[in-house]
C-alpha cells in the first residue's frame, strides 16, 4: 500500500477562459475551463491545477467563479495559482471551492506571507510554485525566475525551495523554464536537486512530451507530474501516462 | 419517501462547497448551518475540517459543535467527521508539541504520521474493516488523503468495539476510517475522492432514515 503518483493536467485561465493550446476533440467548447476540468476528471486526472493569468481584479473574480463551478461538478482536488499575495487571497480561493493555492511571486516578494497563510489554513493548503532555470551563477546551478522566466529573481532555486518548506509550504511545484514547451522531457537534474533538499511532496512540471518522460520524472524523485499541452492537444491521455507509470512499477489510481 | 436530509456544520473551517455538492450528488437534501439546534435535529450531520486541530476545535466549540456531536451520538443520530473534522472526535490532538483536548468520542491522540514524506498527500489504498457499511463495495478503491497527523491506536479502538479501516504511509499504519454506532469518520476526503468517495458518501447517506 502506498500513495499513487498523481497525474495533474494544468489549465491556463484568463478571465474565465482557457487560453493556451487546447484542442480537445470531444468538447463543445475547448475554451471552457469547467468543461475541460470535468473532462479531465472523467479521464482519471488525480487533481486539476488552474493557473490564473488574469491581470485584472475582474479577471480573478471570474476565475473564482470558474473554480466554484468546477468544484460543484468534479470531485477531485483543485489547485489554483496566480496572483496570490496574502492570506486573504487564499481565503477567497478556498471559499470559492479550491483545495490548495499555489504561490509564486507573492512569496518571493514577501516570504513571510507563507507563514501567515499556513498558520491560518494549515501547510497542506499551500503549494510553492518555483519557476526555475539553469543558472551557473547560483550555488546549486539552478536559479529562480519570475514573469514566465523572463526575469531573474536572484535566488538559488534549491535554497528557495528549502526555505519555503521551512516557512511552511506543504508541497513544491517545480517548473523548468528551460524545458517548458520543448516536449523534450523534464529537467531530471533539477528534480533530483530539489528532491534531495526537501521532504514535502514534489510536483514536476515542464517538458513532458512522451509517456516515458513522466516515468523518468518520477524516478528522479517527483511525487506528482503536471503537464498542459500534451494533454490539451490530445497527444497523450491521462490513462496512457498511468499505464506507463504502472508498467514501470509505480502505483497509480485507476478509475475516475 | 423523501430524500434524506443532511446538514453540514459550518464553523469556519475549509471548503464546504465540495462537501455540500458531493452530498447533493448522492440525492440528499443538503444545508449548511452554523446553528447548533439545526445541526442537532438533522437526520445526518457532516463535520468537515481542514488546517490545525487547535483552530478547528476552537471553531467547533464556538458554535457549540462539541455538544452537538455528543448529543447526537447519545440519541443515535448519524454524524460523519471528515479529515480534521474526524480528528477532533478523538480525545486530543498534539501539533507542534501543543496538546488540545478534542471531543473525546473515541480514545486516542492525534499525532504526527511517522513518515519522512509529509504531508501524506494523494490517493492511497485502505484496508477496510470487515462488516464496514461505509466501505461496502469499496475495498479496492483509493481515496484522497491530505494530512500530516493521524490516530495510531487501532487495536485499542477495535477493542472498544469500533470498526477501524486503516491506511499505510511509508510503513506507518493509522486510522483511515472509523465507524461505531451512529458516529463515523474518515481521515481522507470522500468529497474529493472522485467516484469512490461519492460511493462512500452514498453508503453513509443510505443509512439515514
Amino acid at each position: 500500500m502506498s500513495v499513487a503518483v498523481r497525474v495533474i493536467p494544468c489549465l491556463d485561465v484568463h478571465a474565465g477562459r482557457v487560453v493556451k493550446g487546447v484542442n480537445f476533440t470531444d468538447l463543445r467548447d475547448a475554451g471552457d475551463p469547467v468543461e475541460l476540468a470535468t473532462a479531465y476528471g472523467a479521464a482519471g486526472a488525480d487533481e486539476v491545477t488552474f493557473l490564473d493569468i488574469s491581470a485584472s481584479f475582474e479577471g480573478r473574480e471570474t476565475t473564482r467563479e470558474v473554480v466554484g463551478e468546477t468544484a460543484g461538478t468534479v470531485f477531485i482536488p483543485l489547485t489554483v495559482g496566480g496572483g496570490v499575495t496574502s492570506a486573504g487571497d487564499v481565503d477567497a480561493l478556498l471559499r470559492a471551492g479550491a483545495d490548495k493555492a499555489a504561490i509564486n511571486t507573492g512569496a518571493i516578494n514577501r516570504p513571510e506571507v507563507i507563514a501567515e497563510i499556513t498558520h491560518r489554513f494549515g501547510n497542506q493548503v499551500l503549494v510553492l510554485s518555483v519557476d526555475a532555470r539553469r543558472d551557473p551563477d547560483q550555488p546549486s546551478g539552478f536559479g529562480v525566475t519570475t514573469h514566465g522566466g523572463r526575469k531573474d529573481a536572484g535566488l538559488d532555486a534549491v535554497e528557495w525551495a528549502r526555505r519555503g518548506v521551512e516557512l511552511g509550504v506543504g508541497e513544491i511545484l517545480l517548473n523548468s523554464m528551460d524545458a517548458d514547451g520543448t516536449t523534450n522531457g523534464f529537467d531530471l537534474e533539477m528534480i533530483r536537486a530539489i528532491r534531495s533538499e526537501v521532504d514535502v511532496p514534489l510536483i514536476a512540471s515542464g517538458g513532458a512530451g512522451t509517456v516515458q518522460h513522466f516515468v523518468t520524472a518520477v524516478e528522479a524523485g517527483a511525487d506528482a507530474v503536471l503537464a498542459a499541452s500534451v494533454f490539451h492537444y490530445g497527444t497523450l491521455t491521462i490513462e496512457q501516462v498511468k499505464d506507463a507509470l504502472a508498467a514501470a512499477g509505480h502505483p497509480v489510481r485507476r478509475g475516475s | 419517501m423523501s430524500a434524506p436530509e443532511v446538514v453540514v456544520l459550518d464553523y469556519g473551517s475549509g471548503n464546504l462547497r465540495s462537501a455540500e455538492r458531493a452530498l447533493e450528488a448522492t440525492g440528499a437534501r443538503v444545508e449548511l448551518t452554523t446553528d447548533p439546534e439545526r445541526a442537532l435535529s438533522a437526520q445526518g450531520l457532516v463535520v468537515p475540517g481542514v488546517g490545525a486541530f487547535a483552530a478547528c476545535m476552537e471553531g467547533l466549540r464556538a458554535v457549540g459543535g462539541d455538544r452537538v456531536v455528543r448529543e447526537r451520538r447519545e440519541r443515535g443520530r448519524p454524524t460523519l467527521g471528515i479529515c480534521v473534522g474526524a480528528q477532533i472526535l478523538f480525545a486530543a490532538g498534539i501539533e507542534h508539541g501543543e496538546r488540545t483536548e478534542g471531543c473525546a468520542q473515541w480514545p486516542g491522540v492525534v499525532e504526527q504520521v511517522r513518515a519522512r514524506r509529509l504531508p501524506h498527500m494523494g490517493w492511497n489504498t485502505v484496508r477496510s474493516a470487515e462488516g464496514s457499511r461505509l466501505f461496502s463495495g469499496l475495498a479496492e478503491e483509493r481515496f484522497y488523503f491530505v494530512h500530516s497527523y493521524g490516530v495510531h491506536t487501532v487495536e485499542e479502538l477495535r477493542a472498544g468495539g469500533a470498526l477501524v479501516t486503516t491506511a499505510e504511509h511509508e510503513g506507518d499504519v493509522f486510522v483511515a476510517g472509523i465507524e461505531q454506532d451512529a458516529l463515523s469518520a474518515t481521515q481522507f476526503h470522500p468529497e474529493k475522492s472522485g467516484a469512490a468517495g461519492a460511493a462512500l458518501l452514498a453508503n453513509w447517506v443510505s443509512a439515514l432514515d
